[in-house]
This record gives C-alpha cells, structure tokens and sequence, in this order.
C-alpha cells in the first residue's frame, strides 16, 4: 500500500481527491505449513466450543437448569457448570472482562495481534467462509478468472455460485442458532424451533445473527478490520519495540533478486537478498497487502505469509523464516552484525501478569468462599427511632435474606446490639423468645422487617452497633451484617 | 491553507488533498464506498423516520406520523396490563382476612408493597412519609393508639376518620373546659400539674394534689378512666405513659385543657377501596407498633 508513486502515474480522480474507495476483492490463495496448520486446530477448538457447549449438562438437582452454561433471563440467574451467579453478583463479569482486557494486552505484548489472526471470530469465520468458496469455486486463479471472465453464465457456475451461498447461509444460520441456545434450555429449544413453535425472540435473534454472520464472513472480511473495528488502532497504541509482530526480515530479504540471477551473483561470491519476488506472501493475504512494506494496520497477523514464504524457501533451498515473528531492534542488530535478542519477560509483560494473576486470582478467591447465605440490612431513615409508650426506643430495619443455595433453609436470626433488647420480626411469632425463625426457599429472597425494642432504663446515648446474625438451622451455616440502634 | 493542489507526499508515497496548514500536509485517505453508501442510507433512513413516526414539533403540537405511534399510548396499555395482573393479587388481598395477610409472606409483602404507596399518597401530609407524625398528628410506629392498635381497629379508623363526619366515624373530643368557663384559671394550672404527676414528670412547688386529684376525678375521669389510663372507645390518650399528642410540658397541657382538642382523620371508606384499605391498615399495623 505505500508503494511510491510516481505523479505522472496518478488519475484526474487522484488529483480531484475522491470522496471513496472501492473494496479491492482479496483472493486470499490456498497455503499449508505450520501457522496454517494452528489456525486450523483453533478453528475447530473455537467453533466446537460455540456450537457444542449448549448441550452440554450439568446436574444441579431437581428445580434449576441442567444445561452446564446458560444465561437464564427471566430468572436473572447465569450458570456456568458449578458456578451460579445472581444479578448483584455482576462484579464478577466485570472482573471477566478486565482480565480479558489485560489479557489481550499480555497478547500484544509478547506476539502482536494473536488475537486478530487466531481468535477474533471475525477472523475465525471469515476462514471458515474463505474455506469453503476455496473448496466450491477453486483456489485464487480459478476465483479470479472466472469473477473477471464476460462469458454468460453456464449452469455449472449459476449451481456454484448457488452452492457456496447456500454453505454460507447454513453456517451463518447455524451460527445464530448456537446464540439462542445459550438462553434457554438448548434440546427443547431446538425441537420448538424445528417444530415452528419457538418464542418469536429466538427466531428473531437467529435471524439477526445469521444476516451479520453472511454480510461480515461473506461480504465484509477484511473491511470489519481495517475501517470498523476499533482494535488495530488501539493495539498501535498498545504495542511497544519488543513485542513480537510477523515482519518481512528486511535485513535478510533486500535486495530482491529473481532465482537465477541471485545463483549466479552468489556463485561470484556476491551479496544478495533471499526475497525473490515471488509475490507469494501478497498472494495468501486475507487482507490483500504486501508485508514487506513493513508494519500495516491492516495486517491482522495470521502468519499465513510466514507459511507461504517458507514453503518458497524451502524449494529454493534457503533458510526459512524470511518472514517471521520478529521486531525492528533484531532487524538492526543483525545488520550491525549482532546476534539478536528476544525479550519476552520485561517490565511491560511481568506487569500485565501481575494483574492478570492478582485480579484472576481475587475473583477466584471470592468466588470459592463466597456464601450462599446471605444477609443485608437496611435501616428505616424515617422515623430512625420510635419512643413507645413506656419510654424504650424501638428502631426497625429492612432485613433481606438470600438463599443462593439449591434447598430451602429455615433461618434464625439474632440480634447484638443494646443491652436487654428483644426482636420481633412482623408475621412472624417466635417459638424460642427473641429469635425469630422463618423458612426462605432455595434460590430465592425474602424481605422482611425486624424492630429492635432497648428498654427505657439501658437506653444507649446515641448510637450503638447492632450485628445481626443468620443461622442455617439445619447446616449451621451463619452470615452476618452490621448496623446501628439509634436513639431520638 | 495556502495551497490547493494535490500532490504527492514523500515519505508515504500517498495524494494529498492539497490541504496544508503551516507545512503540514493532509493526506488523501478516501472513505471505502460502502461506508458512504451506508452514510446515505442513514440520511434516508431518518427522513423515513420522520414520515412514520411522530418527529417534528409545531407551534402547538406536533406531526403524529403515518400511523398515529403514541408512546404514550403504548405507556397507557403497559399500564392497563399490570392493573389486570395486579388485579388478581389484589382480588386476593380482598379476600383474606387482615390477621392472615400478616401471616402469608407474599401478601405481607404485597400489602405493605401497596400499602406504602397508598399511605405516601393520602396520608404523609399529615402524619409524615414514615408516619413518624408530628404535633396533633399521631406518630404511626409507636405503641400509643387514640382508637386502638389492632388490625380491625386500625382498619375501622381509616375507613370512617375521627370526627369526619361520617356516620360512623369516631366521636368524642377533648372539651375545651376553660374557654367554655368550666374551669377557672388556677383551676386549670392544679389539673394540669396533677396530670404531670400521673406521668412521673416534675410537677410545680405548693402544688395542691388533694386539690388536683378532686378537679380530675370530677371532670376528667369520664373519658380518662380512674387514674388516667385513657379509653381508646372515646378516643381519650393514656395520660400515664410518655407520648404526648401535644406535649406534656405545663404550658402546652394547660393550653389543651383550656382550649380543648379535636384532631380530624378524614374517613377514607369510598374513596379507596376495600382492598386498599385493607393494605393501609395492614401495613400501619406492620409499621411496628401494631397490637
Ligand atoms: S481487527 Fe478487529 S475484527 Fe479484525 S481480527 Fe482484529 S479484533 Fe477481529
Ligand atoms: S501480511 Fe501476512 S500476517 Fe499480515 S494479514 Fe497478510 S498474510 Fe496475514
């Protein structure tokens, strides 16, 4: 793309600016070797997991969902195989999706856009999709032909042209179907949906998924990440003179000589590039651009031009990796003579670690001993304190109890706060004196409200803790939650 | 800007707009076609969106669109819908009885829902938006009822008021004894010293008790009861414990037995319905001074 031009060489439309570009079709070409060869397996551990995981179980007892991740919204409940989360947990996704930022930094860091080449499911489909109008219509000579031939169209290119679209259709209508299974009970969603009796909204978000899928796989590729997406911009901002990006190595490849000619000024004992021209790495691009132009945003870093290169090299008889992952300081120090170094571990990738390590590890710890009892406690703002008719001093709170658990509990609740004070929970008569017992059911909340009565004689000056103590009567699990007593 | 020819930058081998500002040369970096079709078709877009729906204001009102959209006729059936699931909660509500409404957490909890409401709507401007009161208007959370604390009592005093006027409202007010000339001057400040003495609280030097004693028994008792322990039959406050409608310091008691007192509730029976009621007067009694 930053090939230099020559004024001579330009349009009237270049000299009247235009206003837009036209989307060059890419050919990407087909390419065997060892990052091919990865972007394979994650396709297929990347897209098992979307289209399976649904229908995957997980017992959790008689009431709740046996689906192993399910995103339950009309319940407001998210399960994720042993883990249920309730909707004041949500600081748990946020925690999730800071770690999958820094995530992606620690990416950048060490090897560039992995995330681009390998994982972005823009990536990962548009693959798929190139995949299959390779196998349909042929590899990039045959694709290109035919676009440009004039001919009118025979039957066998209408059936292909038909074939491939209807490939690309099933995919992307599997792929809105994946979605809607997340949210519901995946095997009875699928025979509503195949029997037509499915909620509208399903079949609603199938559709939207499956129009996006076709036009950004099919139709929009490369364009998503050049002109829409915001992270090659920010990954520029991110990366830094150590991290590892696929680099044409320069230093090795100039000056470009054709297979005989560099023979033969070898052969004189000359200094020659290994690059020869081939325009094989320009011609596997998904996004269509010549890495030895140097470091493009467009590029998304697959790595399939290292694979192409390699495989020329290899017939040629020269050492691989003349494109490689590598860095500009390497490049320099080679052509000053010295060896190149590698430095994976430095202040920037130890950082990102620690906070991986200190968040992932936090949330871990919360999310182990979190309880499934729970306990808050709200006090009345109006009035705070009621003087009753003997002169003790009454205070009430709003008392909620959640029970995350998959039982119902019976729960006892004690109070500690002034001396002599009694506690009575309205609607509920206490058995034992002063502590007030009720049943929550399993994965549930109750409110209730609970006075605090101190006695005229102790009342406390002004304020006085009061803990408010839950116990599971059956399993002796306990939580607590403090407030204060409060006279007028 | 000083030049507005196009050229060729150096360095990226790029066109230029021609655009140059102190040396500094902008590149000519064209849109792709798709995004300004897409541009376009969202200026298309919105003119339609201006023809369907209501869009542009005029003096007085506004274009209503092809299909007359309201939003807030859709408000209008969101909220006609939750009347109708509402409804069948409080047709419940209706049916049970106060004392088991207090018994069954989920109409607890909806009673006191509804009930909250109704009470911020009708009745804060009196008694407060805790129902924490103010003076002449009873505090709603303490133990201390004129008409009674239990549930039917509650329930029977927000139906028909005090002194409402309705046909059963509770009647029976605090005579105004020195106004209506029942009671002398030094007669008035002897009973009001005796009723702080009934109370525990400090009472005048050279108080005459014998004296006090034989004012209340004479003109107080009938509603009061020996003693002073009141009667809530007649709406008459306990004179013996430490809540005072309108205060118990001399000045204020001597002002209350000269003057009298009659606080007004209105009756609420007619326009709230049964149902309503039934949620205030629970929720009242759920405040937490309920018998
Ligand atoms: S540029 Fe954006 S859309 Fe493209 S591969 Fe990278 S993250 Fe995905
Ligand atoms: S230049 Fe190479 S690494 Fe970059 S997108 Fe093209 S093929 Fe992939």
């Amino acid at each position: 793309m930053n090939k230099t031009v020559n004024p001579k060489d330009l349009t009237s439309d270049d000299h009247n600016g235009p206003l837009y570009a036209a989307q060059k079709k890419v050919y990407p070409q087909s390419v065997s070797g060892t990052f091919r060869r990865i972007k394979w397996s994650l396709m297929a551990v990347c897209l098992g997991v979307y289209y399976f995981l649904p229908f995957v179980r997980w017992n959790r007892g008689i009431s709740a969902p046996s689906q192993a991740v399910l995103i339950d919204l009309p319940n407001s409940r998210f399960y994720f195989f042993f883990i249920e989360l309730w909707p004041q947990e949500v600081y748990y996704f946020t925690g999730l999706l800071i770690v999958a930022a820094v995530v992606l930094f620690l990416m950048n860091s060490v090897g560039g856009r992995i995330w681009c080449g390998y994982l972005c499911p823009q990536t990962v489909w548009t693959d798929l999709f190139y995949a299959v109008e390779r196998l349909v219509e042929g590899d990039r000579r045959e694709r290109m032909k035919k676009d440009k031939s004039s001919d009118p169209l025979k039957l066998e290119r209408i059936s292909e042209i038909v074939l491939k679209h209807s490939i690309w259709l099933m995919i992307a209508w599997w792929t809105g179907g994946a979605w809607v299974l997340y949210f519901n009970d995946a095997p009875t969603l699928v025979k509503e949906l195949v029997t037509f009796q499915g909620p509208m909204i399903a079949y609603v978000w199938i559709g939207i998924l499956t129009a996006t899928t076709y036009l950004l796989a099919g139709y929009m590729r490369e364009q998503v990440c050049t002109y829409m997406c915001p992270w090659p911009r920010i990954q520029a901002a991110l990366t830094d003179e150590w991290a590892l990006n696929v680099t044409y190595r320069y230093d090795r490849g100039e000056k470009r000589t054709s297979v005989k000619k560099a023979a033969e000024l070898r052969a004189l004992g000359e200094q020659v590039g290994d690059c020869v021209d081939c325009y094989q790495c320009v011609a596997v691009c998904p996004t269509g651009i010549d890495i030895r132009n140097g470091p493009q945003m467009e590029c998304i870093q697959c790595g399939l031009c290292i694979d192409a290169c390699d495989n020329v090299m290899t017939k040629i008889g020269r050492p691989k990796r003349l494109i490689g992952y590598d860095n500009d300081i390497n490049i320099q120090r080679r052509q000053e003579g010295k060896a190149p170094i590698y430095r994976i571990v430095r202040p920037r990738t130890i950082g990102y670690s620690a906070i991986i390590a200190a968040i992932g590890g936090f949330m871990i710890y919360t999310l182990a001993t979190r309880s499934l009892l729970d306990v808050n406690v709200l006090h009345d703002r109006n009035p705070v304190a009621v003087k009753l008719s003997d002169g003790s001093i009454r205070n009430a709170y709003t008392v909620r109890l959640l029970n995350k658990s998959g039982y119902d509990r019976i729960i006892a609740i004690d109070a500690n706060g002034p001396a002599n004070a009694t506690i009575h929970v309205i609607g509920v008569d206490s058995v034992t004196p002063d502590r007030p017992m009720i049943v929550i059911p399993r994965d549930s909340t109750s409110e209730l409200r609970l006075l605090v009565t101190a006695p005229a004689e102790n009342n406390p000056e002004k304020s006085v803790p009061v803990r408010f103590h839950v116990t599971d009567i059956g399993l002796g699990e306990v939580a607590s939650a403090t407030d204060n007593f409060v006279s007028p | 800007m000083t030049d507005h020819h196009s050229d060729i930058d150096s360095v990226s081998g790029k066109s230029t707009t021609g655009h140059e500002w102190d040396g500094i040369k902008e590149l000519n970096t064209p849109l792709p076609r798709w995004w300004v079709i897409s541009f376009y078709i969202t200026i298309v877009w919105a003119v339609a969106y201006w023809i369907v729906y209501p869009a542009w204001p005029l003096i007085s009102s506004n274009t209503t669109g092809m299909f007359g959209y309201s939003s807030r006729a859709d408000v209008a059936v969101e909220l006609a819908n939750l009347e109708k699931i509402r409804g069948d909660k409080m047709v419940a509500l209706g049916a049970a009885s106060l004392a088991d409404i207090e018994k069954d957490p989920a109409l607890l909890a909806l009673a006191r829902a509804k009930g909250k409401t109704v009470f911020g709507d009708n009745c804060a401007p009196c008694h407060g938006s805790g129902a924490a009161g103010a003076k002449g208007y009873p505090n709603l959370n303490d133990d201390d009822w004129l008409w009674g604390g239990t549930l039917d009592q509650i329930m029977q005093t927000i139906q028909f008021g005090a002194r409402s006027g309705h046909a059963k409202t509770h009647e029976g007010q605090m005579l105004a004894f020195g106004k209506d000339g029942v009671l002398k001057g030094d007669e008035i400040v002897t009973v009001a010293n005796y009723v702080r003495s009934l109370a525990g609280l400090p009472i005048r030097n050279g108080f005459d008790a014998a004296k006090g004693e034989k004012i209340f028994a004479e003109n107080c008792v009938a509603c009061h009861g020996d003693g002073g322990k009141g009667n809530p039959e007649m709406g008459a406050p306990n004179l013996t414990d430490k809540i005072w409608l309108y205060g118990s310091d001399e000045a204020s008691l001597i002002e209350t037995i000269s003057q009298g007192r009659a606080g007004v509730m209105p009756a609420w029976e007619g326009r709230l319905d049964p149902a309503t009621i039934k949620a205030m007067a629970v929720y009242v009694h759920s405040l937490g001074g309920g018998k």
